[in-house]
C-alpha cells in the first residue's frame, strides 16, 4: 500500500472538518475502552501477565534469527513450505506463484494487515486470481471500491450502519436492510458461496509457535478456520516478529490479545494450524505454505527501537489514544494507526515520508499504560523526533527556532532579559485578566483554549528578591 | 543472494551472532521448548463438580446454552429435546467417532462423514473444554472432521465432564500425553460466531454457527 503519511496534517484536517466521520468516531467512542476495563479484572494478575508477555516477546526477539530457524525446521518437518519475502513485491510475487503452481482463480481472505502493507489484492488480480474479503469489515471496505481500513481491528470503525447499508444495496442489488443482522447475513450469504469455491485460502498469522511449527490465528467471525479448512491450499504471510516459542506462552498471550483487542475473555475461535492434512482426513489443506515477511522488520531487530517489534496488534494504543479518537486511522496515511503506526509507519516506510506521525502525539502514556506488551510508546515518539532532528528532516523554521533559542538559553543575561520582557508582554496583553484569549504570536495556540497570564515577574526576579531579604 | 540468507543475514549482524554464541543460544533455546514455562494464571476450582459449573458459567456468557446428561446413552434424546424446543432440524451431521449412539431411537437422522453447506445442524464431540473461558478444543482428525462445527447454523457438542480442564496450559498438556504431536487443526470454540464490525454491535452468526449447545456428559 502506498504511504499518504507525508500528508499527514492535510489529511487529519480533512477528517476533523468531515461531520460524517466525526460522528462516526464518536460513535465508536469509548466502547473497547470500557469492555477492556471489564476484562482485565478477570486476571488475577494483570500487571504480572504483562511483565510475562513481554518478556516471552523479548526472549524470541533478542535471538530471533534461531528462533526463526527453529520455527521453519520444525514447521518443515510437518510439510508445510517456507518461504522468505524481503518486502510486499516478493510477497505478492510469491502468492502468484503459489497460485500459479496449483491451478488457483480464486483466493478467500481471512484478514491480513501484511497483505495490505503489500498491496496484495491487486497484484492477485493483476495475476489473474480473484481475491475476496471475508471479514466481514475487511468485504465492506473491498466491496466499496478497496477502501483502506481505518482500524487494525475494526476495519470499518469510520463507518455508520447508514452507509454499509447503502452500499450493500448498491453492490449486492437487494432491497435496503437497516438492520445489523439483516445486513451481517446477507453478507453471509454472499461469502458462504466464495468460501466453498475458493482453491486457495490466505491468512496472516496472529502468532507462530517455534515448538510445534504452528501458525496460531484469531478470529470471531469463524472466516479464519473456513480460509484454512475449505481450500486445498493454505497461504499463510506474517512478519518475522511474530515467533513466540511454547504452546504454554501462546496461553499467556491468548489471555491478553483479546482482553486488549474487544474486551473478550477469549475470541470465539483460536485456531492453531500445523502442517498439512495426513491422507485419511476429510478435511484441511493439501498445502501449506509460510511467507515469513521482512518489510522492514529486519532493520529494527537490535536497534533502539526493537521494543516496537514485541506488538501483537490488539489495537489498544489506538483505543486509547486521544489523537486517534478525534482523528480517525485514514489520516495517518498507511496501513497502521494510532500510537503503535506513528512509531512502525516511519520504521517501515522510512522518517523522512512519515514526518508529522511522530509529533501526532500529546505523549500522554494512555497507550503505554495500556499495552498488553509494555512498549514504551512515547518513550519510542521521542526518539524517533530525536532522529527527525539529527538527520535535519524537520522544516526550516523549526530547525531556526530551536538553535535560536539554545542560543538564548546558552547565554544567561540574554535569556534574563528576554523572559523579563517576555512576562511584562504578556501581562500588558492580558490587561488585568489572569487569561490571554487570543495570542498575537501564535494564534493556533489559543483556538481551543486561553493562554494563562503571567503574575508579572520573572522567576529569577522573584528568587533574587527572596534571596536578598 | 536468496531472501532468506539476507533478512537472516541481517538479523544475525544486528544480534552479533557468531559460532560461540550459535552453539550456546541454540541449547537455550532447546532448554526454554524443554522447560515449558507457564506465566501466571486465574485462580481455579480444583474439584470437578466446581470446574464444570466453572465451565457452565463461562459458557452461557460466550452465548452457549448447556444441558447436563447423566449418561452417554442419554445424549440423544437431549439433542433431539433441545432440537424440537427451538423447531430445528433433527437431521444432523455427525462426527464419525459418535455415530454409534442410538440416534434414530431419538427420532434423529445422522449421518457420519464431513458437513457440507446444506447441512443445519452439527453434532461434534470435543478433545476436552477449558473451564477459564467456557472453551471447546476440538482436534481435526479422519472420525473429527474440522467442518461439522463450522459450517452448520447449529452446533451440538457433547462434552464428557472428566475431560473439563482448567486452562489452556492444561488442554495442552494432554495433548501432548495422549496424541503426542498436534494434530493439523486445534480448534478452541467459545460460542456461537460473532462479529462486532458494524457499529462494534454484536451479531451472533457471522460465517460460523449461530448457536453452540453443549452436553455434558456427567458419567463420561
Amino acid at each position: 500500500m502506498e504511504s499518504r503519511s507525508r500528508h499527514f496534517k492535510a489529511n487529519a484536517a480533512a477528517s476533523l472538518a468531515n461531520p460524517v466521520l466525526q460522528a462516526n468516531l464518536k460513535t465508536a467512542k469509548g466502547k473497547f475502552v470500557d469492555k477492556r476495563a471489564i476484562s482485565i479484572k478477570e486476571i488475577d494478575d494483570f500487571e504480572g501477565s504483562r511483565e510475562a508477555a513481554k518478556n516471552i516477546r523479548n526472549r524470541v526477539l533478542e535471538n530471533l534469527d534461531l528462533w526463526l530457524e527453529k520455527f521453519e525446521e520444525n514447521a518443515t518437518a510437518r510439510g508445510a513450505t517456507v518461504l522468505w519475502a524481503k518486502d510486499g513485491e516478493e510477497i505478492c510475487r510469491h502468492v502468484a506463484e503459489i497460485g500459479l503452481r496449483h491451478g488457483v482463480k480464486k483466493a478467500a481472505k481471512s484478514k491480513s494487515m501484511l497483505s495490505e502493507e503489500a498491496g496484495l489484492n491487486l497484484a492477485l488480480t493483476a495475476a489473474g486470481i480473484r481475491p475476496i474479503e471475508t471479514d466481514l469489515g475487511e468485504y465492506i471496505l473491498q466491496i466499496n471500491d478497496n477502501e483502506p481500513p481505518s482500524h487494525i481491528i475494526a476495519p470499518v470503525v469510520h463507518k455508520s450502519l447508514d452507509e454499509i447499508a447503502d452500499l450493500f444495496h448498491q453492490v449486492h442489488k437487494t432491497p435496503r436492510k437497516t438492520e445489523i443482522p439483516a445486513l451481517t447475513r446477507e453478507a453471509r450469504e454472499v461469502l458462504r458461496e466464495h468460501f466453498l469455491t475458493a482453491d486457495m485460502g490466505i491468512s496472516g498469522g496472529n502468532f507462530l509457535v517455534a515448538e510445534t511449527g504452528s501458525v496460531a490465528l484469531v478470529t470471531n467471525e469463524g472466516n479464519g478456520r473456513m480460509v484454512t479448512t475449505l481450500p486445498h491450499v493454505h497461504v499463510v504471510i506474517t512478519g518475522i516478529e511474530k515467533v513466540v516459542p511454547t504452546l504454554e506462552d501462546l496461553s499467556l498471550l491468548m489471555r491478553l490479545l483479546p482482553r486488549s483487542a474487544t474486551g473478550q475473555s477469549i475470541s470465539n475461535y483460536v485456531s492453531v494450524l500445523t502442517g498439512v492434512k495426513t491422507p485419511a482426513e476429510l478435511d484441511g489443506p493439501e498445502h501449506l505454505y509460510f511467507i515469513l515477511v521482512d518489510n522492514g522488520r529486519a532493520d529494527v531487530v537490535g536497534s533502539e527501537f526493537q521494543d516496537m517489534l514485541r506488538c501483537i496488534r490488539c489495537g489498544a494504543c489506538m483505543n486509547h489514544c486521544p489523537v486517534y479518537q478525534t482523528i480517525g486511522g485514514h489520516a495517518y496515511g498507511w496501513v497502521y494507526p494510532g500510537p503503535m503506526g506513528s512509531v512502525l509507519t516511519p520504521l517501515y516506510t522510512g522518517l523522512e515520508n512519515a514526518i508529522d506521525l511522530p509529533q501526532a502525539a500529546t505523549l500522554c502514556n494512555q497507550c503505554g499504560v495500556v499495552c498488553p506488551v509494555m512498549i514504551p510508546l512515547p518513550e519510542l515518539l521521542r526518539k524517533l523526533r530525536e532522529k527527525q532532528v539529527e538527520k535535519h528532516l524537520r522544516p526550516w523554521f523549526e530547525r531556526i527556532a530551536l538553535k535560536t533559542w539554545a542560543w538564548v538559553a546558552g547565554n544567561p543575561p540574554l535569556y534574563a532579559l528576554g523572559s523579563w520582557l517576555g512576562v511584562r508582554y504578556l501581562k500588558w496583553l492580558a490587561g488585568g485578566r489572569d487569561r490571554i484569549p487570543v495570542l498575537g504570536v501564535a494564534p493556533g495556540w489559543t483556538l481551543g483554549r486561553d493562554f494563562p497570564a503571567p503574575e508579572g515577574k520573572t522567576f529569577r526576579e522573584l528568587y533574587a528578591k527572596k534571596k536578598g531579604r | 543472494m536468496n531472501s532468506r540468507e539476507d533478512i537472516l543475514g541481517r538479523v544475525r549482524a544486528a544480534l552479533g551472532r557468531d559460532a560461540v554464541n550459535t552453539v550456546a543460544v541454540r541449547q537455550d533455546i532447546d532448554a526454554v521448548l524443554a522447560a515449558r514455562v507457564q506465566g501466571p494464571r486465574p485462580a481455579m476450582p480444583t474439584d470437578l463438580a466446581a470446574l464444570t459449573a466453572r465451565f457452565a458459567e463461562k459458557s452461557a456468557v460466550q452465548s452457549s446454552t448447556i444441558d447436563r446428561v447423566a449418561n452417554l446413552a442419554d445424549a440423544p434424546a437431549a439433542v433431539a429435546r433441545y432440537l424440537k424446543g427451538l423447531d430445528l432440524s433433527l437431521a444432523a451431521v455427525i462426527w464419525p467417532s459418535l455415530a454409534a449412539l442410538d440416534w434414530r431411537a431419538a427420532g434423529l437422522a445422522v449421518e457420519a462423514r464431513g458437513a457440507v453447506d446444506s447441512d443445519m445442524v452439527g453434532i461434534t464431540g470435543c478433545f476436552c473444554a477449558i473451564a477459564e473461558t467456557g472453551t471447546l478444543m476440538a482436534c481435526s482428525a479422519p472420525d473429527h472432521p474440522a467442518t461439522v462445527s463450522l459450517l452448520p447454523e447449529t452446533h451440538i457438542a457433547l462434552v464428557p465432564m472428566s475431560r473439563i480442564v482448567p486452562g489452556m496450559e492444561d488442554a495442552w498438556a494432554l495433548a501432548r500425553a495422549e496424541l503426542g504431536s498436534l494434530p493439523r487443526a486445534v480448534n478452541f470454540i467459545s460460542g456461537p460466531s460473532r462479529t462486532g464490525d458494524i457499529e462494534q454491535t454484536i451479531v451472533l452468526g457471522a460465517h460460523g454457527p449461530y448457536r453452540v449447545h453443549l452436553v455434558i456428559i456427567e458419567g463420561e
